[in-house]
Parts: structure tokens; sequence; C-alpha cells
């Protein structure tokens, strides 16, 4: 036992709030009664909940259009979550965001950008603004493996470095950057290896290992408190389905796909709460609870009206559009 | 402060009165702290000794960190200003401030916004060639929550600037090589020109030229021209680009019943094609004649002095587009 017993437990929840969120997700697409696009974030669940477990609920997270976990570990409540990806009035961004553009100040996410690697440069922002402040926050900004060959990755690392920001760069490397596995996108044999261009602590993790993918969260999210600056973690995963919902995955090596099914990150956390003495029954109890507050989070989005067509011109400026 | 001041003054002045009023105004760009010189066009010239080196950030070349680093102090509540040394250094921002910071008021359902202004500089007429020259507003105008700013004289610059940082949106804030020696009397300390509203700077009865930015000078001296053959110009000059003070424009026009849109960018699909298609509209039966643009050729900005001068709208051509108007037979 390497982690404190309570700290797994919340690890546990957050990661069960995510994934029985994203397995009803799948269904309601599935079964028809949504259509929306939607990029499934099975089997990246653990290493968002024990990254999120590590920071206060004021620090500030930036993620990416596969971000439903990262948000929901962050805090952001399911009711208006669902509403917003379902298009109501109720969403978080009153519908006008939708899942690629999720925001939640109340839980510290401040931005969730479709554009791969842009949410990295804004962190720094986020960070520096902090820094000013000398307020204590920190800055998480979530991207996958693919996002680290852009421009923007390179620019916002060194310019991190440079300026000490208290920024955690957290790579979720899931194996492929769409459609493109790792070693064909890049040379670089880790991501965690480019750190050293920028001076920077890089650290490489199995992301699905709960005590580990936790204590390197909490060591790089103290560093950065204490202002001795920015980490680069990798936390190793994989996405266990296609880029987007119902997208085709047959470019998956069949041993890659075992190896996946065998790093599964749910069964295996199970066994690690089995091990620190939870029951059986103590950890369906969770999980019963957490479905009845996806089930109702469901059904605030579906008796949410549409938003009016008048938010067409608010927001657009401080001052509204006159029609 | 009394007596004249420069254009270069009179931003640096509007930015230190924000800094010395805001904890939370920054400014971020190459070169632009105390070490490097307090900037290329010494724009933040003192700053940093105010300031300190947290507030006056020094950054690398480095366009789209500096634009998301404004982006995401901006969401935290501070009023960054982001210096991009040339405006064609822009397009290396593109992402952060078309995808970004134009739109994260509207994607958030304004529970975040980005009080954010990009000072950029730029001109045509000192040989700096293909991509040190261009006047690019007409692409940040076809995007829904950015305002564009350009002041053509000191006073303006002061005023427009303080607006800008005072501003809950991202405002571009275009200046002009060849105006950052001009000088004028300087105004009060404190002085703000309000976004949105043009500027009536000379009244006349027969055509009105609508412009922006440096071109307002060569509309100024054309109309002093054309007063002594007996055609009574009026100057609109419109100060903020986009969203731009329509009904100031309409109202002149209505009165001279003829107007020439003039500006420095390239004229093909220009800002000039959107306000005089809007004059149309709003104007049709009471114009005396349609509307003329005049604007850059379509090419390249040239390097060599005979193009650029061909390139640039002069003076001969705005009175000959002022004439046009005024001898339309329908």
């Amino acid at each position: 036992m390497t982690i404190d017993r309570d700290k797994l437990l919340d690890i546990y929840t957050r990661t069960m709030k995510v994934a029985r969120a994203d397995e009803k997700f799948r269904g309601l697409l599935a079964g028809g009664s949504l259509a929306v696009i939607y990029y499934t974030v099975r089997g990246q669940e653990l290493v968002s909940a024990a990254m999120m477990a590590a920071l206060e609920p004021s620090d500030y997270l930036v993620t990416t259009y596969r971000g439903q976990h990262d948000q929901i570990a962050k805090g952001v409540p399911l009711g208006p979550l669902f509403a917003e990806i379902a298009g109501k009035a109720t969403g978080t961004c009153k519908g006008k965001g939708g899942s690629m553009h999720i925001t939640h100040p109340d839980s510290g996410v401040m931005v969730t950008t479709g554009v791969v690697g842009s949410g990295l440069p804004i962190a720094n922002g986020l960070a520096l603004a902090s820094q000013n402040r000398g307020d204590g926050r920190v800055t998480v900004t979530c991207f996958g493996d693919g996002a680290t060959n852009i421009g923007a990755f390179h620019e916002a690392m060194n310019m991190a470095q440079l300026w000490k920001l208290p920024v955690i760069f957290f790579c979720q490397n899931n194996r492929y950057g769409e459609h493109t596995a790792f070693a064909d996108h890049t040379k670089v044999e880790s991501v965690v290896a480019r750190a050293a261009a920028y001076g920077m602590k890089g650290v490489q993790v199995d992301g699905n290992d709960a005590e580990a993918m936790y204590t390197v969260a909490k060591e790089a999210v103290d560093r950065a408190r204490a202002g001795e600056g920015p980490t680069l973690i990798e936390a190793m995963c994989y996405r266990m389905m296609g880029h987007f919902f119902g997208a085709d995955f047959s470019y998956m090596p069949k041993e890659h796909l075992t190896e996946m099914a065998a790093a599964d990150p749910l069964p295996r956390l199970r066994k690690l709460m089995l091990d620190y003495q939870f029951t059986e029954g103590e950890l369906d109890a969770i999980v019963a609870g957490i479905d009845a507050g996806v089930d109702a989070a469901w059904t605030f989005a579906v008796e949410s009206p549409f938003p009016d067509t008048s938010e067409i011109r608010k927001d657009v400026f401080e001052e509204e559009i006159v029609a | 402060m009394s007596g004249k001041f420069s254009m270069v003054a009179a931003i640096n002045r509007a930015i230190d009165e924000a800094m010395a009023e805001d904890e939370g105004v920054i400014l971020l760009g190459e070169d632009v702290a105390a070490k490097q010189g307090g900037g290329v066009f010494k724009i933040s010239s003192g700053l940093t000794e105010k300031y300190g080196e947290h507030r006056i950030r020094a950054t690398p070349i480095s366009e789209q960190a500096i634009m998301g680093a404004c982006v995401g102090a901006a969401l935290a509540g501070f009023r960054p200003i982001a210096e991009i040394m040339l405006m064609n250094f822009v397009t290396v921002a593109m992402d952060q401030i078309v995808n970004h910071a134009a739109k994260l008021r509207f994607m958030s359902g304004g529970q975040t916004n980005v009080p954010l202004v990009i000072r950029t500089t730029t001109g045509v007429g000192v040989g700096f060639g293909g991509q040190h020259s261009d006047m690019l507003e007409a692409w940040f105008a076809h995007v829904p929550g950015l305002k564009i700013v350009t002041p053509s004289n000191p006073a303006d610059a002061q005023g427009l600037m303080r607006s800008a940082i005072a501003c809950n949106d991202p405002v571009i804030f275009i200046e002009n090589i060849l105006c950052y020696g001009m000088m004028a009397e300087a105004p009060e300390a404190g002085h703000r020109v309000p976004l949105g509203k043009a500027a009536v700077t000379r009244e006349g009865r027969d055509c009105s030229i609508v412009t922006y930015g440096r071109t307002v000078i060569d509309a100024v001296t054309v109309a002093d021209q054309l007063a002594e053959e007996g055609i009574s110009v009026e100057v609109i000059d419109l100060r903020t680009i986009a969203p731009y003070d329509e009904e100031t424009v309409v109202a002149s026009v209505r009165k001279t019943g003829r107007a020439v849109v003039l500006h420095e960018a390239v004229k093909a699909y220009g800002t000039g094609a959107e306000i005089s298609a809007r004059l149309h509209e709003a104007l049709f039966n009471e114009l005396k004649a349609p509307v003329q643009r005049i604007g850059g050729a379509f090419s390249a900005v040239p390097m060599a002095n005979a193009l650029e001068q061909a390139w640039i709208p002069t003076k001969d051509g705005i009175k000959a587009a002022v004439r046009t108007t005024m001898s339309w037979k329908a």
C-alpha cells in the first residue's frame, strides 16, 4: 500500500463516475437516442481520475475534445455536462459549445479545445496569472501523444520552463494519434524524452497503475505549487475504441488489442481496491450510487429545453448583437 | 503632459496609465523588456523599470505561445497586451486568435471572456516587401468576436489604446510604422476614445471619404486640394474598423449622396467591399453615384520603391474617385 486509503477511494469514485458516464453515452449513441460526435474515453478513465485527485477544486484545467474523463474527474456536475452534450439550454455553455468545448470555471475547467495542441499555450497563460498573483493555483493541460508533433506543444513547453510556470503538461499517451500509431508519427522513443529539449523535468508512468499514477501526479502538483516549475508527465494508457464512437479501428494490430485488453484499468483498479481491504459490497454500492446520478443527469438533459435562437446574438461580444 | 508628442509616446503613455491602475495589465512580446531595449519600436520604453519583468515579459520568438499565454491570462481575469511585432507575423498565431480568443466567450455560453489587446504594426511605403507590410484587417473583420481598431493620429492612439485595454473582448490594435513619428498636441491624462465611434475629421457637402489609419492623412490632403476646385469633401475616420460606426457613415453619405471608401489593404475582398455594400443597401435610392472603392493592388506588396508607390492608393487616385462620383450620369 503506497497511497492513502481514502485517496484511493477518491480515485476509484472518480474513475467509476467517468466509466459509467462513458458507458451510458455509448449506450445512448448505439441505441439511437443521441446523435452527436462523441470521443469515447474508454481505457483512459484512471489516468485522469488519479491526476485530478491530486488537484484542488480551484486549480485550473485545460483539456481537449476527448476530455469527458478529465471534466468529470475534475468535478464538472453531470447534469449540466450531459445537457451541454445534448445541446440544451441548461448545459454548461447553454448548448453553444457542445462536448468539444465544455467550460465550467466553478470546477476549474477553463477551456476545452477541439484543436489539437492549442490548449498548451493557453495553460501557460492561466499559470502565468497564478504566478503573478501568487495564488498558489496549479494548471494542468491534457493532451494526447498525437499533439506532441504540433508546433504549439514545443513553443509552450519552452516558454513554461523559461518562466518556471506552475503548469503540468499531462500527456495521456494512448498510443494513437487519430488512426496513426505512435511509432508511425515520430522517431522519438517516448514523449517524455522531449522534456530534455526544454530542460524540463519529465516523468513516464504506467497510467493504469493507480498508485504510481497518483504518486507522479502529486509530486508534479507539489513542485508546481512550490514554484519549482513545470513537469511533463507521460501517462501510458490505451484508447480502447476507435477515434470517435462508431469509428472503425481495424487498423489496430491484433497484438495491440490483446495487450490493451490485458491492461484494462477498470478490473485492475477493482483488484487493487480489494487489496486495500475494500469489500465487493462497498464497491458495488459506490457504483450503484454513481449509476443513479448518471441516470438522473441524463433525465435532466432530456427534459431540458433547447436554447432560444436569440442566443446566436449573445456572447459574441459583451454587448448583444443588434438583430 | 503638455506640448507635442509622437504616436509612439502616445501608445506608451496609454499602456503606462493602464498598468499603473491595474496589476492585471501585462505586456508580452518579443524584445519588449528593458533588457532588450523596450521593443524594436520602443513602445514599451521605460515600463519595465516601473512595473517589473513579471509584467513586461520579453518572450522567445514564439507567436503561438505569446498569443496562447495572453488568452489564458485573459481567461484568468488579466488584461494582457500581446505585442506581435509585425502584422504578417500574426498569421503564425491565427489559431489562438480565430479559434480561441474570438470564440471562447460564445462557446462557453458567456462564462469566460478574453479581454486581450493584440498590438501590431505594419505599413506600405518603407520597402519592407511582401512579408512585413500587409494590412490584414479584413481577415479579422470576418471573424465574429474580434474588434479591430486603428488610430490615425497620436491623440486617438492614446485614447483608443485605453479603451482597447478596458474592453472585455479581444481587440486587434493596428499601428502604422509610417505614423510612428507623427507629432501632435498631447491630450489630457486618462484620455479615452470610445470603441465603435467614428470621427468626422473634416466636414463637407459633396462627397464622403470613408477611411481609417494612415490614409486619413491622404484623404484630408485631397479634401484640401479639391476644396480649391469647389468640391466639398467630408472625411470620416472610422477609428474602429469592426464593428464600425455605421450610423455616422450612413448619416454622412445621406447628406453628401456620394462616397469613396479608401484603405491601404488590398482592394479585392477588403473592408471597403463590405462598407460599400452596406451603403448601397441602406441608401440605394439616395445615392447620386455608385460608391467607389480604393485599395492596394492585387499582388504581394512589392519592395522596389517605384513598384510600391504604384501599388499603394495615391492622392491622384483618390481625387479621381471623388471626381467620378461628382460627374456620374445616371
